[in-house]
């Protein structure tokens, strides 16, 4: 990997404030995974002990399982002995300027319409202080903190914050889930913590974007939500510049609360790095998100678009405990090339009146391998509630695979299940009448896909919406003819 | 403008065009009847440049350039507008969105500046009013669930936004209820000018009363078997299809 890559892997230069001590004494763990290296974590980030316990529980837990063989991907064999888990964060070189970023970076920048401040920040060229990140991140902090909410780093929750933490974390994803939550669980080294108080709207998206140090999360990020009675909060992750990074695996846990009367909306553009054309590197991308609509009426809204990535093993799921509680999903996944996704949600219908709705739209392209995994589970109690599930796959070309497993399972009589699925091919006839009209073969795929896939993405926020739609383009660029 | 020679056309093996002829000159209108199957889509989709097509003989030329190198999207751009005889559904892409698509696209290839949302929004409504066509159809999904008539003249509200140098009109009657007939008709009289031609396939007489032809052509077995004037119409009206085969 090169050195640009590299520098790629951070958002911003600066150094942690919050949660490690200053005496490193080593700069990064030898590989491998042990408790003791569990114990180094926690003690380097400062940790209380009931955390480095609640870590050690869930390494225990690891020990005890086996890693998920029930997808429809071929994962090469994962060392895990292999993996360094633990680095100190490196101040990364500063670029003088844009002369020295890979030209092929710039090209995609500028595809994909990023701004040339944006653009420097991004692959780590300096910027002027004034438009600097972080003074954008401080005057963004001072904005919320008027309303009560509270967006920080989870290292710094974990100390400013400790009852909230301790309240909420695991509680959705627990210890003993799955294998690689229990992984990230053991070993993570950061992500974000949001809170948003009783009654309050937040008047703007939360983007990790824009959070400062949100750069060096590294492979195990930790990310938790919580919306108390009455609130909203839309939150946004990721970016649609193309991500690089040096670690292959990266296993993220994201969990949401949301209480009474609550709503959460949750928007991912995952755009790791792929792998090239015939398959080689690409991030292995193995992610738990799950939220609880605890209380009476809440609302938690999944939307995600997946274009990158070599592997991406992904279900984020919703438990409607509250009654009246909706939860939805609505996920474009995009793959080339060789990529593997296997992506799709799970809604557990616990409360009554609870609504559910699912929509996937799977678009393949070259030899890759697209799969839909969804679970609707309807419990005994959950009288009169509802689901809807739609998800239809696109194929690009003949060497491509798309696979719907959907799963169904239902304890009540009053509650009603519906599933849609379609699968079709970008119609011969379809680029015809686009290149009839003077659209180049690009733009027509473009525009399709689009068309195809715009259910969800009218989901975004608008700024967003526009540049996914460039990304999808882009994804697929050169998967015709 | 159109010199089509000796043209030779075949899909997937089977033989559709048998060294057809054909020339269409600036200002003219021609009119190109024939049996169903006998190949006058085909022609349409050749002319396009439509790639399932093997051009095993002969030579298209529009406006002096031989077209055998040239793309079906080059083609467009160059001033070749098809109207479908089945309009093709894009699902999410409303025929706003297609067209500014197009119209861009085609600007750019010509230097031009690509037209912002309210230069966009004037030449669409102006269009609009050519067809009588409604903005909330022109919002739908393209062609999905539109009528047979809301089709056609969908595809005659593209003609217009796009101001084509030849428009070849496949079956753009059939499907049009009589009301409907003469306002898309008006539409493509009024876009008739000296520098541009249109070609329409059509299997009645009627809407050639309205588009009146400068030449009729009888498309048979993949050739150009006859050619008159507006008269020959009539005259294939009455007595159909084997009156010509008979004479031959
Ligand atoms: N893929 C194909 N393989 C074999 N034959 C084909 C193929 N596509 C079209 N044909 C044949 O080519 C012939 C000409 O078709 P075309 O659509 O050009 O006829 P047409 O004159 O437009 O007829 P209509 O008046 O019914 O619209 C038909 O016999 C049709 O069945
Ligand atoms: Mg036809």
């Amino acid at each position: 990997m090169s050195k640009d890559d590299k520098i790629l892997k951070e958002f911003t230069s600066k150094e942690y404030e919050h949660g490690w001590s200053v005496d490193f004494d080593v700069d990064q763990a030898p590989k491998g995974l042990n408790e003791d290296i569990v114990k180094l974590i926690s003690k380097k980030k400062n940790e209380p002990k009931w955390l480095l316990d609640w870590r050690l529980e869930a390494f225990s837990n690891f020990k005890k399982i086996k890693e998920p063989n029930w997808s429809n991907l071929k994962i090469p064999k994962i060392d895990y002995q292999d993996i360094s888990y633990y680095s100190a964060p490196k101040k990364k070189k500063m670029l003088k300027s844009m002369d020295e970023v890979d030209p092929e970076l710039i090209k995609t920048f500028e595809k994909l319409g990023i701004s040339l401040q944006e653009q420097k920040r991004l692959s780590g060229v300096a910027v002027d202080a004034v438009i600097d990140s972080v003074s954008i991140g401080t005057t963004f902090k001072d904005k919320l903190s008027e309303l009560g909410i509270i967006f920080c780093s989870f290292s710094e929750a974990v100390n400013e914050h400790p009852d909230l933490i301790r309240k909420h974390l695991g509680k959705v994803v627990p210890t003993k889930d799955n294998y690689f939550a229990c992984l990230n669980s053991a070993v993570f080294s950061d992500g974000s913590f949001c809170y948003i108080p009783k009654g309050v709207r937040c008047p703007m998206e939360l983007s990790t974007y824009f959070r400062i140090n949100a750069s060096n999360t590294g492979q195990f990020e930790r990310t938790l939500i919580v919306a108390d009675e009455g609130s909203y909060v839309s939150y946004l992750e990721g970016c649609t510049a193309p991500m690089r990074d040096e670690n292959q695996l990266h296993a993220a846990v994201v969990e949401i609360h949301a209480e009474k009367d609550a709503e959460v909306k949750y928007s991912t553009v995952q755009n790791w790095y792929p792998g090239d054309k015939n398959g080689k590197g690409g991030i292995y991308n193995f992610v738990t998100k799950r939220g609880i609509c605890n209380g009476n009426n809440s609302k938690i809204s999944w939307t995600q678009v997946e274009t990158g990535s070599a592997i991406t093993w992904k279900y984020p799921s919703c438990i409607l405990k509250g009654d009246n509680s909706v939860g939805e999903f609505y996920s474009v996944a995009v793959t080339n090339n060789y990529q593997q996704a296997d992506t799709g949600t799970k809604m557990i219908h616990i409360g009554k009146n609870t609504r559910s709705k699912i929509i996937s739209k799977g678009i393949s392209a070259g030899h890759s391998h697209n799969s839909y995994r969804g679970h609707v589970k309807v419990m005994r109690r959950a009288n009169n509630s509802r689901n809807f599930s739609q998800c239809d796959s696109l194929l690009l070309g003949n060497k491509c695979g798309a696979h719907t497993f959907p799963y169904i399972d239902i304890e009540n009589k009053s509650s009603m299940v519906e599933h849609e699925a379609t699968t079709s091919k970008i119609g011969e006839d379809q680029i015809f009448y686009c290149l009839q009209r003077g659209i180049d073969e690009e733009n027509a795929i473009a525009l399709i896909v689009n068309g195809y896939a715009k259910e969800v993405l009218k989901q975004l926020p608008m700024e967003f919406s526009v540049e996914a739609q460039k990304l999808l383009s882009l994804t697929l660029e050169g998967s015709v003819g | 403008m159109l010199e089509i020679k000796n043209l030779h056309a075949s899909i997937d093996n089977t033989k559709i065009l048998n060294g057809l002829d054909l020339s269409v000159n600036a200002g003219e209108v021609h009119a190109i009847m024939g049996p169903n199957g006998s190949g006058k889509s085909t022609l349409a989709s050749v002319i396009a440049g439509r790639e399932d097509y093997d051009v095993t003989d002969g030579e298209i030329n529009f406006q002096g350039n031989e077209l055998s190198d040239i793309g079906p999207d080059e083609r467009a751009r160059e001033g070749i507008f098809l109207a479908f005889q089945y309009p093709v559904e894009i699902p999410g892409v409303s025929t706003t969105n297609f067209m500014k698509t197009a119209v861009n696209q085609i600007r750019e290839s010509k230097g031009e500046k690509p037209l912002d949302a309210v230069e966009f929004l004037k030449l669409m409504k102006e269009k609009m009013k050519l067809v009588n066509i409604k903005q909330e159809l022109l919002s739908r999904s393209i062609n999905e669930g539109f009528s047979g008539g809301e089709k056609k003249r969908n595809e005659i509200f593209q003609m217009a936004m796009l101001n084509p140098k030849l428009s070849i009109l496949d079956e753009t009657d059939s499907g049009l209820d009589i009301d409907a007939l003469k306002i898309v008709s008006k539409g493509v009289n009024a876009l008739k000018s000296k520098e541009n031609a249109t070609v329409v396939v059509t299997h009645y007489q009627r809407l050639l009363e309205y588009i009146v032809p400068d030449f009729v052509h009888v498309l048979m077995d993949g050739k150009i078997v006859k050619s008159g004037d507006k008269n020959l119409a009539l005259e294939l009206e009455e007595k159909g299809y084997d009156w010509i085969k008979v004479k031959n």
